[in-house]
């Protein structure tokens, strides 16, 4: 299944509206390094290319990178891990965002219902929780709101471990935009995983757009 | 503009196909369901065997029928003649069909080209064509029982639509059982032409019909589903049962209807959009277009529950609490100060309004007519009436009646649960609040005369608090819906 590279990824729902974390793409060490320093530290770095799905998985992802020595090193390491597969990859440097919730949202395409946009509790637990919530595109201000609400782990959505009550407005306004993007036929679907809450502002880290399959 | 299913539900005069004199045959029962249940119109048996049918003339063919005088056609012939009776039927005026009769789409490859071909037939004759494989159609304002199975339903506001024929008669059983009536009902058998969405849209515009209450096992287009019924929900509440709602009820679904799941949490969210009531079983679907088919709707989501004793206000308090769209206000100062006044000092002093027993004059009446006129009320729901109806019967029937003294205070007690059901309708009906009865003696002992007096008020004498809960959170759900559409 086709997919944007990461930094496409970002540029496609940054343009609809999503709050995405600073980011940076850099062909080498020493370019992923400088914009590191530039962002400011900490930073990730990750091994970036359109069939680069599951980076994660792959051990693709540095995190908590905290200097320029730190960036250069695990940039080589990147590098190193790419194989042929991979096609043409570049480094993506992107801000560390601090948050103690995960939410992840989404557009999906359903077979019978048509685009639908997702939102439910992400993290560590997302798959026990299983708490996640559709509404069908398009979607409006009330739709989003009222998607939020029909989450059944509220609890996490109020003030938390010392973070101030996630900011729902902001929140439907990345439900709103990821809606937004179900008029683009070319994309099959666009997952934000994880959007981390950071005070109280929805933040996506991470992007992936799914491309329709060309007819 | 919808599909125009006046000639299904209001014919002029029906035909059935069929017709034998084997009283288990679908035609026989089809005919003898007609004629038994106080259709007035001209009605046509057409079978091979020549003679009558329960006093009915057997004709050969539709095309003895007389020309303009019947608007519906029910099949129960087999697949290989239906083409040719559908043509005769069109000549003889006939407008809507009904095809009972199976052997089409569910039944294999030849079948599904079967249906293709009646449906396709249908539509260049101009004739609305309901299944084939359906169950049939009930219509309570015409009399008409065209269906191949009991029962005919009291006549009342609840339009029935639904994907599968056995849980019309469920729908209709608990019609039959509570008194709350049904205005039309239908099986949508294969769909071949009309399908649910084309029976919802009818039952929108039909001046008979409050509410709709349909079961839903498969949309093969739901996202045209969804457009089309956000348009019949901002006309009627739309009730809705969804099968196959797991992983082992899509199993169950796609060998029943051929229905292939989508993920059931995104069925949920367009019901929401859409403004679609979905109740988790048959028997709390029933109980919210009961609500909506015999109370007002409510103006907000603050509940007062009122009770004769502690324990059921206990268990409906917590009901409302932990439902999303209702709320337990706290009493304003001003209803409390006219409670306080009006009942002994044992009172909850809370909500809910708790008469902690004992009373059994007029302080019940009086309250609900109180508390339903206090404009921060949005809703009643009233227990622990029929306590007195039980004693007396336990007292009517014992060996101690009529001897004793027992007579008047028999007598007291059932007069007593007539006034609180009066009451309870009446206060609802002059604040157009929703105010719902529930007592488990609704089906323990639905000759009370609390029970059969609220059924007698046109009202639903709620199984439980929780049930009343349930039913009542769709109406304010619903009611909220719309006031965020205008």
């Amino acid at each position: 299944m086709a997919t944007f590279s990461e930094s496409d990824s970002r540029r496609v729902v940054a343009t609809a509206g999503v709050v995405v974390s600073g980011w940076a793409v850099a062909p080498d060490p020493a370019g992923a390094a400088d914009e590191a320093a530039r962002l400011g530290f900490p930073v990730a770095a990750k091994l970036c290319g359109p069939e680069i799905a599951h980076k994660t998985e792959r051990g693709l992802v540095h995190l908590g990178l905290t200097s320029v020595a730190e960036v250069e090193a695990a940039a080589t390491e990147l590098l190193a891990a790419a194989t042929p597969g991979d096609g043409d990859v570049e480094l993506l440097v992107s801000t560390m965002v601090s948050g103690n919730r995960e939410l992840i949202a989404g557009l999906v395409r359903d077979e019978s219902f048509g685009p639908c946009v997702m939102l439910g509790i992400g993290g560590v637990l997302a798959e026990a929780v299983a708490d996640v919530a559709f509404r069908l595109t398009p979607l409006d201000r009330g739709d989003a709101h009222d998607l939020i609400a029909s989450l059944r782990t509220q609890a996490l959505l109020g003030t938390f471990r010392g973070e101030p009550a996630v900011d729902r407005e902001a929140l439907a306004d990345t439900l709103c935009a990821l809606g937004s993007l179900a008029h683009d036929q070319t994309i099959r679907s666009v997952d934000l995983n994880p959007l981390i809450i950071s005070d109280g502002r929805p933040i996506a880290v991470d992007a992936l757009v799914e491309l329709a399959d060309a007819t | 503009m919808s599909l125009d299913l006046t000639p299904l539900f209001e014919p002029r005069g029906v035909i059935v196909t069929g017709v034998s004199s084997h009283p288990g045959k679908f035609g026989f029962v089809t005919l003898h369901n007609i004629l038994t249940c106080g259709f007035e119109g001209p009605v046509f048996a057409i079978g091979r065997e020549a003679g009558t049918v329960l006093d009915q003339p057997v004709l050969a063919s539709v095309d003895d029928v007389p020309a303009e005088v019947a608007d519906l056609l029910v099949i129960c012939t087999p697949v290989s003649v239906n083409e040719q009776i559908l043509v005769s039927a069109a000549a003889k005026g006939v407008k809507a069909v009904f095809v009972a009769a199976g052997g089409y789409s569910e039944s294999g490859p030849e079948g599904i080209a079967a249906e293709a071909r009646l449906a396709s037939l249908a539509a260049r004759l101009g004739l609305v064509l309901a299944g084939p494989n359906g169950q049939g159609v009930v219509s309570t304002p015409v009399g008409l029982c065209a269906q191949i199975v009991a029962p005919y339903p009291p006549r009342g506001r609840i339009g029935v639509a639904s994907q599968s024929g056995n849980l019309v008669s469920a729908l209709l059983n608990m019609a039959e059982q509570t008194g709350i009536g049904v205005s039309r009902s239908v099986s949508a058998g294969n769909a071949a032409s009309t399908s649910l969405i084309d029976y919802l849209e009818w039952l929108a515009d039909d001046p008979e019909t409050d509410v709709a209450l349909c079961y839903i096992e498969g949309l093969p287009d739901g996202r045209a589903f969804f457009e089309r019924v956000r348009h019949v929900s901002a006309e009627i509440p739309v009730v809705v049962i969804k099968g196959g709602a797991t992983s082992g009820g899509q199993r169950a679904a796609a060998s029943h209807t051929g229905s292939l799941a989508s993920d059931d949490r995104i069925f949920t969210g367009m019901a929401r959009q859409a403004g679609l009531l979905r109740a988790s079983t048959i028997e709390a679907a029933f109980d919210a277009a009961a609500t909506f088919a015999t109370q007002p709707l409510p103006q907000g989501e603050n509940v007062v529950v009122l009770t004769t004793a502690g324990g059921w206000g206990v268990i409906a308090a917590d009901a409302v609490t932990a439902h999303p769209d209702l709320t337990l206000g706290a009493l304003s100062d001003n209803l409390f100060a006219s409670i306080d006044e009006m009942l002994p000092p044992r009172w909850s002093r809370n909500n809910p309004v708790d008469l902690a027993g004992g009373e059994t004059r007029e302080t019940i009446p009086d309250l609900l007519h109180l508390v339903a006129g206090h404009p921060d009320v949005d809703s009643i729901i009233q227990l622990g009436l029929g306590i007195q109806g039980n004693t007396a019967a336990l007292t009517r029937n014992g060996p101690f009646y009529p001897d004793h003294g027992l007579e008047r205070i028999v007598d007291f007690h059932e007069r007593q649960e007539n006034l609180y059901a009066t009451a309870a309708a009446e206060a609802s009906t002059a604040n157009s609040k929703p105010i719902l009865v529930a007592s488990e003696l609704a089906t323990a002992r639905p000759d009370n005369p609390l029970v059969t007096a609220v059924r007698d008020s046109g009202r639903l004498c709620y199984n439980s608090a929780d049930r009343a809960v349930a039913a009542l959170g769709h109406v304010v759900r619903y009611a909220a819906w719309r006031r965020g559409r205008t």
